[in-house]
């Protein structure tokens, strides 16, 4: 790896310490979901029903850290902010691994 | 924008599972071709910056979130075809683990932001540079590069949204996600076209001229420059 690699690397473990910025501010300005990405109570609030298909599929998979927070949305900051960090860490780890995995079968060993 | 389960029909995730999985042949035969092993850490990389940056939640106060993609600047650096199976990495770890993103529309958001995406972004990066190998011009073409790429994949994204009541009511009623053409695109294009792709495409600038300095033969849309 080249030291401007390492550098990357460095910005990037960096980014994931101050990731709770991104949930950080939403609440502070009191931002809400993103759009179309409603839960289906929230989707119950606004539309006034949750449409058909929509609940069936809803829970169709079970997520190891969903919306990754250890806790829930009602858990004090430090433990959503910590788990954010952590689900960052783990993002940062499991790119790098696929991709190099990837990398490996398909790249030849050129000059 | 990374859309859930249960908010699409089977009519339109199949397809776009299939798109997808076109693209990414093409994309793995591509990196096969042109990545050298002196550039294989920047894959991961790319994903991992990718997969960090759409934690980045940027709120409009008092309304929606959304957030960049990071497509942008990975397809200027390293292409769009290694883009795309970067990025697509990025979206299905955040599917499987972390439910950002349905399981049934991989296809989807994979499509959306991981091939429209880098596509777009390399274009018109492209397109506005011409022959500069720096200066404003540069910068110009790469914070439209993101501006654009992003602004393009959340019309898409709208795009499937608001066909959905089309494709599939029950007695007048949606079955899928709810809201029709006339909704879901007016609300996910501003709300792109005012602050998320502006995001989107200073990150790009930055970025970029992170490269400029520390790796500059090494930047696929400028391959010219410092040979």
């Amino acid at each position: 790896m080249t030291s401007f690699q390492k550098k990357i690397l460095v910005a990037l473990v960096v980014l994931a310490i101050v990731s709770p910025i991104g949930i950080y501010l939403p609440a502070k300005f009191k931002a809400e979901d993103a759009w179309g990405e409603w839960s289906t109570e929230t989707i119950e609030k606004l539309v006034g029903f949750v449409p058909a298909k929509m609940k069936e599929a809803a829970d169709l998979w079970k997520a190891p850290i969903p919306d990754y927070n250890l806790g829930d949305d009602k858990s004090p900051f430090t433990t959503q902010a910590l788990s954010y960090i952590l689900s960052g860490a783990i993002g940062i780890v499991l790119c790098i691994l696929i991709l190099f995995g990837i990398s490996k079968l398909l790249v030849k060993k050129s000059e | 924008m990374h859309i859930p389960d249960g908010y699409l029909s089977p009519q339109t995730y199949v397809p776009l599972y299939v798109a997808f999985g076109g693209f990414i042949a093409a994309a793995l035969r591509k990196v096969r071709q042109t990545v050298s092993t002196k550039n294989i850490p920047y894959l991961g990389m790319a994903a991992a910056f990718s997969f960090l940056i759409m934690m980045f939640n940027v709120p409009i106060p008092g309304g929606t979130t959304g957030h960049a993609v990071g497509a942008s600047i990975v397809a200027i650096v390293l292409g769009p075809w290694v883009a795309m199976v970067a990025i697509s990495v990025a979206l299905i770890i955040q599917a499987f683990l972390f439910g950002d993103g349905g399981i049934t529309a991989i296809g989807a958001n994979c499509f959306n932001m991981a091939v429209v995406m880098p596509f777009v972004s390399i274009i018109v990066f492209k397109l506005v540079r011409g022959k500069a190998s720096g200066g404003w011009r540069v910068y110009l073409a790469a914070f439209l590069s993101g501006y654009i790429g992003l602004a393009i994949a959340a019309l898409v994204t709208a795009v499937e949204f608001g066909i959905q009541p089309l494709i599939a009511s029950a007695d007048g009623k949606p079955l899928y996600a709810p809201y029709g053409l006339e909704v879901a695109v007016p609300a996910m294009a501003i709300e792109h076209l005012i602050l998320f792709s502006i995001v989107e495409g200073l990150i790009t600038m930055l970025v970029l001229a992170f490269f400029l300095k520390g790796d500059p033969d090494n930047i696929y849309a400028m391959k010219e420059v410092g040979k």
